[in-house]
């Protein structure tokens, strides 16, 4: 039992290596054309919703709490506080994605949605401002993705923890579910202040 | 295909071939051993379909003037070749196959650590193996297996959305199994199991594994934001729109270099264990050996722009990957050097395994080198999309690789399937294979320098002696993998039976009957000396 824990661990650390690094392609692009068209990225932040992108960083944040007393729960036997965290963290998983569906709604509004239909205000920027709008929702997408996985994932620990598996003894999957939500949370914290905060205060 | 491995006998005690049968058994199981026979069969499968196509490619060569194929054609050829080839042979060739079923073996486990995921990348590499089949049957995709844009992104007719979601998703197989490896090899040890003691062929995939986990996810995100540049029309890669063709290259090498080292460490692990056995020693300076694997996988990462010296990336980093890229001649220098220093004074036996171990160094040497003139930067200027350069990975990937996968296979074809293979046949193939290969591939170093370029159908005439030399030799060079296929699969049926050990070789994996029991040992083993200790003496050697 030692032995799966340990190995359920290394393994899971290993998975966000190689999650690291996909993610580190999308933002090794984000670089390069940052440094190629400061102008045009500059100039994107203003249709940044800073404000609901902060009011998101903040629930992440808050999931993390819930999600690291979930595992703390699980550890010291507390089933129903275990319950209670598992809830509140999926609540605040799709609050945040709630949120992420409204600021893309807003987007799309406004013709940032990359393609034939993008619409951008400042003309010599449109080809560079759409990169940046393309890397926003490659980057936020496979964000959000990851974070349906997790809603998915904390919901089998949800329906798993009702059954009882989960003990002071047994608690294999909480903690390695949780080292993903935390990871998860971490990307957005990156994501957040290069999208949305770079600049911005320019625009003031 | 379930029962074909089989052979049912009421005397024989259990083992993993003869527990269960029937096709859930095999293909429910989490058992490494059938899981790793689950994978011989599917890239064999693809080993003769990008074979065809090499074959194609070949014919059409034949002459100078483009006949047999028209360009589009031609192009597609070398494309499927190309893709079949590395993601769906090569990158799961030894370490799905080999290092699948001996890695937990080696180390005294009894599976891997995770068995449930093990046998999920197998299901995600036949996912991605119909996606490509799919992709090739419906007419396939012409822009190269590297899919350089805006070729792919914006010109191209061909199918490159459904040959990207292939390569996609056939690399997250490659990561499981990465993950699984590492893992297992961290934690699943036998005691006494120490890692200086571990095989060098763990070691290799050890090394082999971290560049899995490293390096597929970039490849994986790069081509996915080709496939959403080519989908939307956004400009990402493609420059008329405001793209950067070259971030794909440094994107996309990031990944394919260390992953050349995917496709070339496992098989060096594979011939540290065929010298040792056979030459009756200790490998010389195990510890360079084994650090030298991990050598590889470091420097492998700073060496991507070396594939870009033309481009038009900047002078000064070409310079520096120019020097890193010599550097990872060292490493495998180091790896050349213990082999042969490893057979000095040996007692060496030439048999099958130890055919191909040779054909390896030899071949290994040669494509190692051409790499040297590759690396400069002024020779490549010349030699950039010449035939040298095909000729050159060639020789890696195929008289490096394919060899000590075949080498691999006979190595450890009775622990398989219990079942010794025709000596006599496996050393005419080896013979053949290594006639074959240098007969196909040295007339292309040639014709590279005299300046033929690769990815033509058609050639100015004065090439074609050297081509017509490469196609001969590629004839060979099928009859000499045709045979394997032949006398092993004869040999399950009418093979003698193989003894837990045929050739008096050291490593837990040889201290368990001949197939495996689905545990792999029946007493938990301990390791209580140090690798390879062949300075005992020989009893309990048949020479087989």
């Amino acid at each position: 039992m030692e032995q799966q824990f340990s190995s359920a661990q290394l393994g899971m650390w290993a998975f966000l290596l190689t999650e690291i690094m996909f993610f580190g392609g999308m933002f090794g692009a984000y670089t390069v054309y940052r440094s190629m068209y400061p102008g045009a990225f500059q100039s994107t932040t203003h249709y940044m919703n800073v404000t609901l992108g902060m009011a998101n960083t903040l629930v992440l944040i808050a999931s993390s709490l819930t999600m690291a007393l979930a595992v703390r729960s699980a550890q010291v036997d507390n089933q129903k506080m275990l319950r209670i965290m598992i809830v509140l963290t999926l609540f605040f998983g799709f609050v945040f994605l709630g949120i992420k569906g409204y600021e893309y709604h807003e987007k799309w509004v406004e013709h940032l949605i990359p393609g034939p239909h993008f619409e951008y205000n400042v003309p010599n920027y449109a080809h560079q401002a759409q990169i940046l709008f393309f890397l926003y929702f490659a980057m936020t997408g496979t964000h959000a993705l990851h974070m349906v996985i997790g809603a998915g994932l904390l919901t089998y620990l949800l329906i798993k923890s009702y059954k009882g598996s989960f003990s002071s003894h047994y608690y294999t999957p909480v903690e390695i579910i949780g080292l993903y939500w935390h990871f998860v949370d971490i990307v957005w914290i990156f994501l957040f202040p290069l999208l949305y905060l770079i600049g911005a205060h320019l625009h003031a | 295909m379930s029962t074909a491995i089989e052979t049912p006998r009421s005397t024989e005690t259990l083992n993993y071939l003869n527990t269960k049968y029937g096709w859930k058994s095999w293909l429910f199981t989490t058992d490494h051993k059938r899981i790793a026979i689950l994978y011989l069969i599917s890239i064999s499968f693809f080993f003769l379909l990008g074979g065809i196509f090499a074959m194609l490619v070949r014919l059409e060569l034949a002459t100078p003037a483009g006949d047999l194929f028209n360009s589009d054609t031609y192009n597609k050829l070398f494309t499927m070749h190309g893709i079949v080839m590395i993601f769906f042979f090569l990158i799961p060739s030894i370490p799905a196959t080999l290092g699948n079923f001996l890695i937990p073996m080696m180390i005294g486990a009894k599976d891997l650590a995770f068995p449930r995921i093990n046998l999920l990348s197998w299901y995600i590499y036949i996912v991605a193996g119909l996606i490509a089949v799919g992709t090739m049957a419906y007419g396939g995709v012409d822009t190269g297996w590297t899919f350089y844009p805006p070729f792919s992104s914006t010109y191209s007719r061909t199918y490159v959305v459904a040959a990207a979601i292939a390569v996609f998703v056939s690399g997250f197989s490659s990561i499981l199994t990465g993950l699984n490896f590492i893992v297992t090899i961290h934690k699943m040890r036998a005691p006494g199991m120490t890692f200086d003691r571990l095989p060098l062929f763990v070691w290799a995939h050890y090394a082999t594994s971290l560049i899995q986990l490293l390096g597929t996810p970039v490849v994986a995100i790069t081509i996915a934001l080709l496939g959403l540049e080519r989908i939307f029309h956004v400009g990402i890669f493609d420059p008329a729109i405001g793209g950067d063709p070259i971030l794909f290259q440094h994107l996309f090498w990031f990944y394919s270099h260390p992953a050349v080292y995917i496709m070339i460490l496992p098989g060096m692990g594979v011939i540290n264990e065929i010298v040792a056995c056979f030459s009756r020693k200790r490998p010389f300076g195990y510890p360079f050996i084994a650090g030298s694997s991990i050598g590889i996988a470091v420097l492998g990462f700073l060496v991507w722009g070396h594939h870009m010296f033309v481009t038009g990336q900047s002078m000064y980093a070409s310079l520096v990957f120019s020097l890193l890229s010599m550097a990872v001649a060292v490493p495998s220098a180091i790896k050349v050097f213990n082999w042969t220093a490893t057979m000095y004074k040996g007692s060496i036996r030439f048999e099958t395994p130890m055919l191909y171990a040779f054909g390896f160094i030899g071949l290994f040497t040669i494509g190692g080198l051409t790499g040297l003139f590759l690396a400069t930067l002024a020779t490549n200027v010349h030699l950039t999309d010449t035939y040298f350069v095909v000729a050159h990975f060639h020789y890696v990937m195929v008289g490096g690789m394919v060899l000590g996968y075949l080498g691999g296979l006979h190595f450890w074809w009775p622990k398989i399937t219990g079942r010794m293979y025709p000596e006599f046949w496996g050393k005419l193939s080896a013979l053949i294979v290594f006639v074959g290969f240098n007969f196909t591939f040295f007339p292309q170093f040639l014709a590279g320098y005299a300046g033929m370029p690769r990815r033509y159908h058609a050639y100015a005439p004065e090439y074609q002696v050297f081509n017509v030399m490469s196609t001969a030799g590629a004839s060979v060079l099928g009859i000499g993998f045709t045979l394997p296929l032949i006398y092993l699969i004869w040999s399950l049926f009418y093979g003698p039976k193989a003894p837990a050990n045929p050739w008096g070789a050291k490593g837990l994996e040889w201290e368990t009957s001949s197939p495996p029991p689905t545990y792999n040992f029946d007493t938990p083993p301990v390791m209580n000396e140090e690798a390879y200790n062949y300075s005992g003496d020989d009893t309990g050697v048949h020479v087989g």
